[in-house]
């Protein structure tokens, strides 16, 4: 089941990706053909299976409700590309 | 006068009992080492010179976040990136006195099964530099094969402990999911990912995995070991049933030499006293690329968002608007196979999609783990060869992505299932090392390291490369 350019585009812009056109060409065509590979278990009847999202049936695991420390500012900083006034600093988003 | 190539983990530590060695001298051997070999192979991205602890030097997976080290995944996007504090593996290595040697190679965000796509270059396999040395742990494993570390830690998402292990003639293990803590690591697939130790001998693996691992209040996805670690000392396999998987042993794609050497290993645990049968994993053999394929992407599609050139990591500073800058930042930094991989993953989870791939994938994650669950009613260990191939040659398979995910075939299906699996050296094809894949169920780490230690002892495999030996 291969994917189209314009899906290829789609999931980029989903992802955040802002690919040259060169990928979008290279990537539509290798993951046209891993789709393909992966495909296959769709062709599987599973409707009498239940999905296993995790390998060990651990429900709930809590902590007790305590504060803790947590990182301080400065370390919450220590490399941040911009930072103004004890905050992350970015650009606008705009429209 | 250390002999970096030879010496064992165990080894170094008694040295370092009996005073006939000091932390700082076996810390400086490693280093002179890897000043003297590591020019060409390329196993470390950055190396600690002044050792902080009395123990055995081990190396780690640059995905293990080390305070104060920077810690880059091997990948550009996180370039320059000083973690503000230790992954629970390295403050426990550390509690036990183990100094840092390094941050060592891999494929970036450990995508990968030959290191080649790591952003920083690749490494290459000790026994031959034109060959990979395996991944995504490939840095890790060179580093114990070429005698650069006694020991290191990797990560196994997929097979990335165990294949280069068998590539590079070491020993690896991928844990059972749950028993070592992930706290810290950078998160590919966290429903897969497991730290895993690497080195010369089982006992070593043993020890370094008893160091890690245990339950972590700051991982929610781990448990306590039901039993505590015992290093192996007994040398036949009296009592143990022994499983080969059909599918596993008539794979297409094995090469001759591997399977050769699979057979003449599991003569020799027939003659140590092994029960030797047959099974079947149907299912696990023939679904389990496609089921590993759509959902490590998909996991690793919600992992890899955080890299946005926010809060760390480099920033296409020339943006001046918001999604600009997270979508040419992510394009900068990332290479191709991270791109990929989120891109399938985000495919696979979006809507109209999501049935038929992700939430299909984790039944056939289901069908998996039943399997292998059977397997293990007949049997106590599985064993097949690591990888279908030994190691090949650098850009052999960096051109078709497909070919590339072929190398984790025998090693994915029980990762899938969350099952421990260890990779010992059985023999040489062609002059390069194969490995032998042990399989057991949940938490059966003593099983596989009693199973492991006698076959190794009986193999008698010379783990020191053939072209570094002098």
């Amino acid at each position: 089941m291969a994917i189209s350019r314009e899906q290829v585009i789609h999931v980029a812009e989903l992802a955040r990706l802002a690919l040259t056109e060169d990928e979008v060409e290279r990537f539509t065509e290798q993951l046209g053909a891993i789709l393909e590979a992966v495909g296959k278990v769709s062709a599987l009847d599973l409707a009498e299976v239940e999905p296993t999202s995790h390998p060990l049936e651990l429900m709930n695991v809590w902590r007790d409700d305590e504060p803790r420390p947590s990182l301080s500012v400065e370390d919450a900083l220590a490399n941040a590309p911009d930072a103004e006034g004890g905050a992350f600093r970015v650009p606008p988003r705009l429209g | 006068m250390i002999d970096t190539l030879r010496l064992t983990a165990e080894e170094a530590g008694g040295l370092l009992e009996r005073g006939e060695v000091s932390s700082s001298e076996l810390h400086a051997a490693y280093l002179e080492a890897i000043a003297t070999r590591d020019g060409e192979l390329h196993a470390y991205l950055r190396v600690v010179d002044q050792p902080d602890g009395e123990g055995v030097p081990v190396a780690f997976k640059d995905l293990i976040s080390t305070r104060g080290v920077e810690t880059t995944a091997g990948s550009r996007i996180l370039e320059g990136y000083v973690p503000v504090f230790d992954a629970t593996v390295a403050s426990r290595c550390r509690e036990a006195g183990l100094p840092l040697l390094g941050k060592t190679n891999m494929d970036e965000f450990a995508m990968g099964s030959s290191t080649e796509n790591s952003g920083y270059g690749p490494t290459r396999n000790p026994w031959d530099p034109e060959r990979v040395p395996g991944g995504s742990s490939g840095g890790s494993a060179a580093a114990v094969a070429a005698g650069l570390a006694p020991w290191a830690l990797g990560s196994d998402t997929g097979g990335s402990v165990k294949q280069p292990a068998a590539l590079c003639g070491v020993v690896g293990l991928r844990p059972t999911y749950g028993t070592v803590s992930r706290y810290g690591i950078v998160a590919f697939a966290s429903s897969l990912d497991q730290i895993g130790p690497l080195a010369k001998t089982v006992r070593d693996c043993a020890r370094l995995y008893r160091i890690v691992a245990g339950r972590d209040p700051c991982d929610s996805t781990t448990v306590e070991l039901p039993s505590p670690v015992e290093l192996p000392d007994a040398e036949d396999l009296r009592g143990l049933r022994i499983g080969l998987p059909r599918q596993m042993l008539e794979l297409e794609g094995i090469e001759p030499g591997v399977a050769a050497a699979v057979d003449r290993a599991v003569e020799l645990a027939r003659g140590l006293g092994a029960d030797v049968g047959e099974c079947e994993l149907p299912r696990s053999v023939d679904y389990g690329l496609p089921c590993y394929y759509l959902i490590a992407p998909a996991e690793a599609s919600s992992n890899l968002a955080r890299y946005d050139g926010v809060r760390y990591g480099p920033r296409v500073a020339d943006e001046w608007e918001l999604d600009a800058m997270y979508e040419r930042t992510r394009d900068a930094g990332f290479g191709d196979e991270p791109k990929r991989r989120i891109m399938l993953g985000t495919y696979a989870l979006s809507t109209g999609y999501y049935e038929a791939y992700y939430a299909q994938a984790q039944k056939v994650r289901t069908l998996i783990r039943q399997e292998h669950e059977a397997a293990f009613e007949r049997f106590d260990v599985l064993v097949s060869a690591t990888s279908p191939t030994v190691a090949f040659r650098l850009g052999e398979k960096t051109a078709n992505p497909l070919a590339m995910y072929a190398s984790d075939l025998l090693t994915i299906p029980s990762n899938i299932a969350g099952l421990p699996g260890l990779s010992i050296p059985c023999g040489l094809a062609d002059g390069l090392p194969v490995g032998l894949q042990l399989i057991g169920p949940q938490f059966s780490e003593n099983t596989l390291f009693r199973a492991g230690h006698a076959l190794e002892r009986a193999l008698a495999f010379d783990d020191v490369p053939t072209r570094l030996a002098r």
